[in-house]
């Protein structure tokens, strides 16, 4: 057991310190402190500048063009770019889809998609959730049918992040209706391009539009364009929500997140004296504090494991809840400590009244992000549903 | 003891009840949500019709009400149906201190107020000012027969609808001493006065009020000068009395709306609420709104009592209803799922009136601190 980093280490991280002091772009870096919308060009601008680092991938093999980093590099990587106010990368095509290709996918869809993603010639979204499939994503109803040379596909998916900005959806299909559910879904790769293919943004409780609900009708898919075997969908699904959980912690974000509590609550005034020296207030901050400490090492820990060839199932879940409890606790006190401030709609006093807010507001919409995380504990699985799985697999089977 | 709303309160429950269910959907909500001006002028004039702001004032003020338990009764309604018009600042806030400190010819404008004719804003607390209700650093310089105010006021409700603000100042003494405050009737034409609007992430607008040397004439002080900080100090325990009764409704709106999900949603073939890991969670809500009704029960009947038990009381509610609301709220929408997500379903403004009730007049920690202190007294 040793908790010091090794010379390497961090050696690493001076590195990686350094790039982003020299790479992050100022308005972008700004955009994120302030919790406001990169835009699409913002996003593809940062992945361009990470790519040509050769540090877009940091988990995918080289082989592949990926970085290849350990669990201990990526955690340093993770707490750097978080305290620069670095933008987080887009996840869908980089570590849900690749992960999938690189393991199940043939050689040509290999060579085909994986160096577009790099690029960023290809936005990908996932196309998971239906209406009635939420939590129970096995009842998924979208069809996919075999019709002269391609797959027709009609059926409704939705909480599509970022599909407004997608040319390329990647979607669990329905191929087989008579036998059990898990067995009859196929995983297949849509252009967004195709006729029949509709987005409509969903407007969330927060104001933004994040998501989208996506419509196909008799949208034709070439055959090629199906990942692996048809109907062994459910593995490959199962396999990328796996991978859509080892940074699932956000460990690197409720860094920041704390970090910008500790800004806010040392502006803002409470009878006569900065917020953050109140002793209550302070308790709050020291509690989440302490619990965070533990989370960096907890995630080291099962990240650790997971690379030493462990496949992840319970630690994935327990990272899931404990990671996301966490974050929307900071978000809950960034929200206390705004105080009044809390109150306007911030993307419009920001916008419009900027000299008239005072200080604690510029740290961010912290009100509208508290309601827009609650998200965390509904989406990838909800936590009651990762809190089965752990009791699943640490009462009955697995220990 | 005796729980039961007397006749009168029943009745006025029943009748506004009635026409909210009726009147304000969602929709109508929504639809005024995104209007420009945040309000309906036609639902005021309605509501006020009803009698609900003259419910609020009692007979001497020319209303018909306006004990704690009136409060409760119509801002529990308001809260039920998620009412975005600001009854809040124009009759218990400004008309409050009106009907309070008031002169004869000051006390007039509330036959207009209960008729529906007027809109009001109290600009009271300020930038640096957090919760805390003396920090007044605005101030007021009389002059033989003329005033002067320049300061600067934060998170205005309803500032750029009023006809006039209700704005305090500081005659005399430290920043934060509650010797030395005065209130001003200013009308909203009046030259120096700066209104910068804003919408509410709850819904409603505020503004940022600047005074540049307001000119005001020695008529338009509330009350003796200097002396103002008792009345607000009374004005906002009732605000409270309000604020947790309409919160208290809003979250029997969560509730509601959490439990009619639960038994619809099918995942797994089956209600959701038939699970038990999310029926448990259901229960404790339910717990906690019995003694959230509890909290606002005491506060209202104690807001005529002695100002230290009274504050004791209103503390003791706002502390409360501030934890169990966001308990409700966010475990209305995990129970919810997505859906609770969006904008459009009832649950997402409702749910961020219930938390958002808790920045206004003093959060959790506030009233817990103000709590030990009067407990200590």
């Amino acid at each position: 057991m040793d908790l010091s980093y090794s010379d390497a280490e961090k050696a690493f991280r001076k590195e990686v310190r350094q790039f982003l002091d020299q790479n992050l772009p100022d308005d972008l870096r700004d955009k994120v402190r302030r919790g406001k919308d990169l835009g699409k060009e913002g996003h593809e601008r940062w992945h361009r500048i990470l790519n040509e680092r050769g540090w877009l991938a940091p988990n995918w093999p080289k082989k592949f063009g990926g970085a290849e980093w350990n669990a201990v590099q990526r955690h340093i990587f993770e707490e750097e770019a978080a305290a620069a106010s670095a933008p987080r990368i887009v996840p869908f095509g980089l570590s849900m889809l690749a992960p999938v290709l690189q393991k199940f996918g043939s050689k040509a869809q290999q060579d085909h998609w994986l160096p577009r993603i790099l690029s960023g010639e290809d936005w990908w979204c996932q196309g998971y959730s239906e209406p009635g499939a939420g939590s129970d994503l096995a009842s998924l109803k979208t069809t996919a049918v075999k019709e002269g040379g391609h797959y027709v596909v009609n059926g409704q998916k939705t909480w599509t992040t970022l599909g407004q900005h997608a040319n390329m959806i990647f979607c669990l299909v329905r191929t087989d209706s008579a036998v059990k559910q898990q067995e009859g879904i196929s995983f297949l790769l849509i252009d967004m391009n195709s006729p029949g293919v509709e987005v409509r943004p969903i407007v969330l409780l927060d104001g933004g539009a994040e998501v989208n609900e996506v419509w196909l009708t008799d949208v034709k898919v070439p055959l090629e364009n199906l990942v692996g075997e048809e109907n062994k969908g459910w593995t490959y699904a199962k396999y990328l929500l796996t991978h859509e959980r080892t940074n699932i912690a956000g460990v690197g974000f409720s860094q920041a997140g704390l970090a910008a509590v500790k800004r806010i609550a040392a502006a803002e005034m409470a009878n006569g004296r900065p917020l953050i020296e109140n002793p209550h207030f302070a308790a709050r901050v020291a509690q989440i504090e302490i619990d965070l400490m533990a989370m960096a090492t907890t995630n080291l820990r099962m990240i650790s494991r997971a690379a030493a060839g462990t496949a992840p199932g319970v630690e994935s879940s327990m990272l899931k809840v404990k990671g996301t409890i966490i974050r929307q606790a900071i978000n809950d006190l960034a929200r206390r400590a705004g105080g009044v401030y809390a109150m306007p709609f911030a993307s419009e006093a920001l916008e419009g009244a900027n000299d008239m807010v005072p200080d604690p507001l510029s740290a961010g919409p912290v009100a509208a992000q508290y309601f827009n995380n609650r998200k965390l504990s509904i989406f990838g699985g909800s936590n009651e549903i990762q809190r089965s799985i752990i009791a699943k697999e640490s009462l009955r089977g697995g220990a | 003891m005796n729980f039961e709303l007397t006749q009168e309160r029943q009745m006025l429950q029943d009748s506004l009840q009635r026409y909210l269910r009726d009147k304000y959907t969602t929709e109508t909500r929504n639809a005024i949500l995104q209007s420009e001006a945040g309000m309906s002028e036609e639902i005021w004039q309605q509501l006020a019709d009803l009698g609900v702001i003259a419910a609020l004032f009692a007979e001497e003020q020319g209303g018909f009400g306006g004990a704690g338990f009136d409060l409760a009764v119509v801002f529990e309604a308001l809260g039920r149906a998620g009412v975005v018009e600001p009854f809040m600042e124009t009759a218990i806030l400004a008309g409050g201190l009106i009907a309070r400190l008031g002169n004869p010819a000051q006390q007039d404008l509330l036959d207009r107020l209960m008729a529906g004719g007027l809109q009001l804003a109290f600009a009271h607390g300020e930038p640096t000012g957090r919760y805390d209700l003396t920090h007044v650093a605005t101030t007021a310089h009389a002059q033989d027969d003329t005033i002067l105010l320049t300061g600067r006021k934060a998170v205005v409700f309803n500032a750029e609808r009023a006809d006039m603000l209700v704005v305090s100042a500081r005659e005399s003494g430290a920043v934060d001493d509650p010797e030395g405050l005065s209130l001003f009737l200013v009308p909203k034409d009046t030259p120096g006065l700066g209104i910068q609007g804003y919408a509410l992430l709850a819904g409603g607008r505020a503004a940022e009020v600047t005074l540049e040397q307001v000119r005001l004439g020695a008529q338009a002080r509330l009350g003796a000068p200097g002396q103002a900080a008792e009345a607000i100090t009374a004005q906002i325990a009732a605000a409270c009395v309000a604020q947790t009764a309409e919160t208290l409704g809003a979250m029997e709106t969560a509730c509601a709306l959490t439990k009619d999900y639960l038994m619809t949603r099918k995942q797994f073939g089956r209600p959701i609420g038939s699970f038990q890991a999310l029926a448990h969670r259901m229960s404790d809500v339910l717990i906690e709104m019995e003694q959230a009704r509890s909290a606002v029960i005491n506060a209202a009947g104690h807001l005529e009592a002695a100002p230290a038990q009274r504050e004791r009381f209103v503390s003791a509610a706002k502390n409360l209803i501030g934890r169990v609301g966001r308990l409700v709220a966010e475990e209305s929408i995990q129970l919810h799922g997505g859906i609770a997500m969006t904008q459009e379903y009832e649950l997402a403004h409702i749910a961020k009136r219930i938390v958002m009730a808790d920045h206004r007049f003093g959060d959790v920690d506030h009233h817990l601190e103000r709590f030990i202190a009067f407990s200590a007294a």
